[in-house]
């Protein structure tokens, strides 16, 4: 394990953590909770896993990754601002009048988005259609999905987990961020989704189960990829909704809101303090 | 005048297509031979795409296919792509401007007997209705095909509308389909008769006997293109003839008729009759049975321009 990587992404998440809060002060609105949840994964990704090119987003060869749960645009974004693909102003821009990042990410707008998304139960079909025609192509990229575990409460993307193992799609990675929360309430209550491993896998997946908020488990689970040829694989990536800030973790009430008064300075406060504990 | 099977040329004709284009992906949703793109699957077999009964994963399949190149046409039943899948449509195809192409059959009414379940009186209305959406209904075989060839053209998302029938040759040499542009069928300046889809036929004959047996020159517009809308010949016809009459195989609400309506309010000076399904869910019957009850007939198409010209029955 390389110890000063790690190091190296606790930092980034924390700074994305930050520069979230920055935009949720700015923007007065916004969906932290599903965000700060799924941070440190698309830290790993953006970071160690994907090949990509911030210089160059339309690079053929790229790995190509959809944020299904499009709502959580805010940590796509924090992310892939320190990664290059925009600078710190056009961060600050989120969810103004006019900016090229909206509530929900557009892949006319913002340079490295791959796909447009916020409707949920949608990415998995477009990240099949990505993996099919790289299998068409002979091609070596991956395609990679971040979807919600409120999300696949959605009928379609049943339907998309059995075309995926249908097609055996090995170069195709579904990542859950399981957080247990969506809007009205804790998943199992709402519309329970157990035995969730069991469904994964009864539908052809192979699916590993870890914590997403741990470098390490979560990069060496990315370098296992794919866990069985022939199979797509699964990341079951179980989360703390908020996580982060305090008052945000494992509560529906912080799935969308912006921070203001004494919240906001809160949440300033212990971003600080997460980006002081990693520097 | 011959009749030919629809669906049974396009399976042909998109596998020429294909030929020339190795982008061109085909999916389908377990109705491959309903809507004959098994003929595509036969040729290209590592080109297609079959998603079972599964419309809106097929329609998020393509939209990742066109994100990687290729040139996905995905098939299905009209009432299942627009109704099943449509938001996928909009949001995941529409929206973000991809260049899919979706071909459905049994548009209209004429599954007949199979009843209300798989007609489709409404898709035109909803494609219409999204925006960056081209919708496209040819009337015949030779239409069908400049339809099919200039949808693969076009840089975008297009919904060609196809029947389950058998359509009367119509097209002759001089007729050339174009995005966006009425195909003149028959001349003339006493009234307008505007169609799409396969009652380009029923439009034809009825101008041909208001002529021989009433003395009226009325003009024939073809319009496949339902969206973009020939705007300019609409306008030409609202000025120089006055009267129109729109027929379709779909809704009186929100098709050809209302496109036209659109255009005429806004634009024109003309009094318009739509000829259509009068708001309401056909029952069982052939397709010659429910096309009678909808009054979509020659016979109704000519006592309406008779009606508007002046009642001379």
């Amino acid at each position: 394990m390389d110890k000063s990587k790690i190091k190296e992404l606790k930092k980034l998440s924390a700074q994305a953590r930050h520069a979230m809060v920055d935009m949720l002060i700015c923007a007065g609105c916004g969906h932290p909770g599903g965000a700060m949840s799924s941070v440190d994964m698309m830290t790993a990704l953006f970071f160690d896993q994907l090949k990509i090119d911030p210089k160059n987003p339309d690079w053929d060869e790229r790995d190509r990754f959809i944020l299904s749960k499009g709502h959580s645009s805010i940590g796509l974004y924090a992310v892939m601002h320190f990664r290059g693909f925009f600078d710190k102003e056009t961060l600050l821009t989120f969810r103004q009048d006019n900016s090229i990042l909206g509530g929900h990410p557009d892949m006319h707008k913002v340079p490295g988005v791959e796909m447009s998304t916020g409707s949920l139960g949608h990415g998995l079909s477009v990240g099949i259609g990505l993996a099919l025609a790289a299998k068409m192509d002979k091609k070596d990229y991956k395609t990679y999905v971040l979807m919600g575990d409120g999300e696949t409460q959605e009928g379609s993307i049943w339907e998309a987990a059995m075309s995926a193992a249908h097609y055996k799609l090995d170069n195709l990675i579904g990542i859950v961020d399981r957080n247990m929360i969506q809007i009205d309430g804790r998943t199992e209550d709402v519309m329970d989704l157990e035995p969730y491993v069991e469904k994964w896998k009864a539908f052809g997946w192979n699916v590993v189960e870890i914590d997403g908020h741990d470098f390490e488990q979560i990069l060496p689970t990315l370098k296992k990829i794919p866990f069985e040829s022939g199979k797509p694989s699964l990341i079951i990536s179980n989360t703390v909704k908020g996580k982060g800030i305090s008052f945000m973790e494992d509560t529906h009430k912080w799935h969308g809101g912006g921070l203001k008064g004494e919240d906001a300075e809160v949440a300033k406060k212990e971003a600080a303090v997460l980006i002081k504990e990693h520097e | 005048m011959a009749m030919q099977g629809m669906r049974n040329e396009y399976g042909k004709y998109i596998v020429e297509l294909a030929n020339k284009n190795k982008n061109i992906v085909a999916l389908e949703a377990d109705l491959k031979e309903s809507t004959q793109s098994i003929q595509f699957q036969r040729a290209y077999p590592e080109r297609y795409v079959e998603v079972g009964i599964a419309e809106q994963n097929m329609v998020g399949i393509a939209a990742g296919l066109s994100l990687a190149g290729k040139i996905p046409i995905a098939h299905s039943f009209a009432c299942f792509i627009s109704m099943r899948s449509c938001e996928q449509v909009r949001t995941t195809i529409a929206y973000p401007n991809l260049n899919v192409k979706f071909l459905v059959t049994h548009g209209g009414i004429s599954t007949g007997t199979a009843g209300t379940t798989h007609h489709a009186i409404e898709d035109i209305a909803i494609m219409r209705s999204i925006p960056n959406m081209t919708v496209l209904v040819p009337g015949d075989v030779a239409e069908m095909k400049q339809v099919v060839e200039a949808a693969f053209k076009h840089n975008g998302p297009v919904y060609i509308r196809l029947g389950a029938g058998d359509a009367w040759d119509i097209y002759t040499e001089k007729d050339k389909f174009e995005i966006g542009k009425a195909t003149e069928i028959r001349s003339g300046n006493d009234a307008t008769i505007i169609t799409t889809g396969i009652m380009m036929y029923e439009g034809m004959q009825a101008a041909d006997i208001l002529k021989k047996e009433h003395g009226l020159n009325v003009r024939v517009l073809q319009m496949a293109s339902v969206k973009p809308l020939d705007e300019i010949s609409v306008q030409k016809a609202a000025e120089e003839t006055g009267k129109i009459i729109t027929v379709e195989e779909h809704n009186l609400l929100g098709g050809l008729g209302g496109a036209v309506c659109e255009v005429v309010a806004e634009q024109g000076n003309a009094k318009v009759k739509r000829i259509g399904i009068n708001d309401k869910f056909c029952g069982v019957g052939s397709a010659t049975c429910l096309m009678e009850e909808e009054g979509l007939t020659i016979k109704k198409i000519v006592d309406e321009v008779v009606n508007l010209c002046g009642g001379k029955l």
